[in-house]
């Protein structure tokens, strides 16, 4: 039997301790997943290592996370945020430890954790100080990068349909990085707006194949529709 | 007589040819959505994972999943496509997207760029897709005041500020002039300023190449 489905938010964030580095998916609001955020602020978990394109931007659940002081360091893109100073203010009074990785390198250091490749080599960012002191090397008279794959404890991803064995889809711009944070963390964690029977979602249409997934919630603020549905035909463990 | 910054993206959008794939960078640069000519079919990217982005939403089309790298909500077109991060930063990498418009806030003589942060101290650095963008697009087109508010020019033998990429520039399209970086020499393409392209020339302190006449026939 696989069942990836757990009964809260609580349970799906279960195991994530003090110092873990943990992915949170999102670029801006979509894709954030605030259910889980917010079970991590209630755990008490410090120390977090954060991995996010927007670091405390896109949401009131992960401004918190940080003005509460809950993150040591952030790996980012871009942490400024229009109308919110909270990472700003840590920043400027040396609290946050800050990586800052152009979005496309994050992007690829993820994936290539998911994928079992240690290290690549890329363009981005060299002759830049973003990338000083990183070994680099030519290829066809070009020089290239050496970026390491970033790996997680956890990832926190927001989908929207999952079927009980963790197939997922996601919605328009809210996919940005989960299905790669998934791949890449050692317990990866979805919130969905709904949960449907094995079998209704289109093989030829699901994003992220359940082999990523460990653990699926149900969001407690979508419609509610799936579960019931599923929960009618004996399909939610 | 100067160009406006609705001017100056009207005169970007000419030069994006039909069949095109096209990022355009935040500010400006997305001014020239606006202006892309009537009878082109043009596809725009935008970085958090959707090709075919369409204008801005309105009230009734607002979709809370759906917003551009600028955390605008925005609308997709019929044939459009949505994918993740690590696609969408291929397509940039991998150069398979046409061009790119990103604003600046130097460019050097040799076309380096530096658009992400200055060097003030109270500053938040954030890249965000800048260093992708402009290494990864086959044509990177940027876009800026040609001076600044003391009347400093802003292209540059060298850019004080931290690089975003180097000797990446293909045109620089200013309220002034519109320049190409090619083999060394910067053309000048088109002449909006009084002023000559030799008195230009000595204002910027930077040898300018006159080909309008040769760019004006092609």
């Amino acid at each position: 039997m696989i069942r990836k489905q757990v009964a809260s938010p609580e349970a799906a964030v279960a195991g994530i301790g003090d110092g873990a580095v943990v992915m949170v998916g999102g670029f801006g609001p979509p894709g954030q997943p605030v259910e889980l955020i917010e079970a991590v602020l209630d755990s008490g978990a410090k120390d977090l290592t954060i991995i996010n394109n927007n670091a405390a931007a896109g949401g009131e659940a992960i401004a918190r996370l940080f003005a509460d002081k809950r993150v040591a360091k952030v790996i980012c893109s871009f942490p400024k945020a229009i109308g919110s100073t909270v990472f700003d203010d840590l920043y400027l009074a040396g609290e946050i430890e800050l990586e800052l990785v152009p979005q496309g390198t994050l992007a690829e250091r993820i994936r290539a954790a998911g994928a079992g490749i240690a290290a690549f080599y890329t363009r981005t960012g060299y002759g830049t100080e973003l990338t000083q002191g990183k070994p680099v090397q030519k290829f066809g008279g070009k020089t290239y990068v050496l970026e390491e794959a970033l790996h997680a404890d956890f990832a926190l991803v927001k989908a929207y349909q999952a079927d009980p064995w963790g197939n997922l889809t996601y919605r328009k711009t809210a996919r940005n990085f989960g299905p790669l944070m998934l791949a890449a963390a050692k317990t990866a964690v979805v919130e969905v707006d709904e949960i449907v029977p094995l079998g209704a979602i289109d093989p030829e249409h699901v994003v992220t194949p359940g082999i990523y997934v460990d653990r699926v919630v149900q969001a407690s603020s979508a419609s509610g529709v799936g579960q019931d549905r599923a929960m009618m035909e004996g399909v939610v463990a | 007589m100067t160009l406006s910054r609705q001017e100056i993206a009207a005169r970007v959008a000419q030069d994006i040819p039909d069949g095109s794939y096209v990022n355009l960078g935040i500010g400006v640069p997305t001014l020239v959505a606006d202006f892309l000519p009537e009878g082109r079919e043009i596809v725009l990217h935008t970085e958090n994972g959707l090709l075919g982005m369409g204008p801005a939403a309105s009230a009734e089309e607002v979709d809370e999943d759906l917003i551009n790298a600028g955390k605008i909500y925005v609308t997709e077109v019929p044939g459009a496509s949505y994918f993740h991060h690590s696609d969408s930063f291929a397509m940039m990498r991998g150069g398979h997207l046409d061009y790119c418009v990103l604003g600046a806030f130097q460019v050097s003589v040799n076309g380096d760029l530096a658009n992400w942060r200055t060097n003030s101290p109270a500053a938040i650095p954030g890249v965000g897709g800048a260093m992708d963008l402009a290494l990864g697009a086959r044509n990177v087109f940027v876009v800026m005041d040609l001076f600044t508010k003391t009347g400093q020019s802003k292209l540059v033998p060298f850019c004080d500020y931290p690089l975003t990429a180097a000797e990446c520039v293909d045109r620089l399209y200013t309220d002034h002039a519109v320049f190409e970086f090619k083999d060394g020499e910067i053309r000048v393409l088109d002449l909006f300023t009084e002023m000559g392209v030799d008195e230009l020339s000595r204002r910027l302190g930077v040898p300018l190449m006159d080909i309008r006449c040769e760019a004006g026939a092609s």
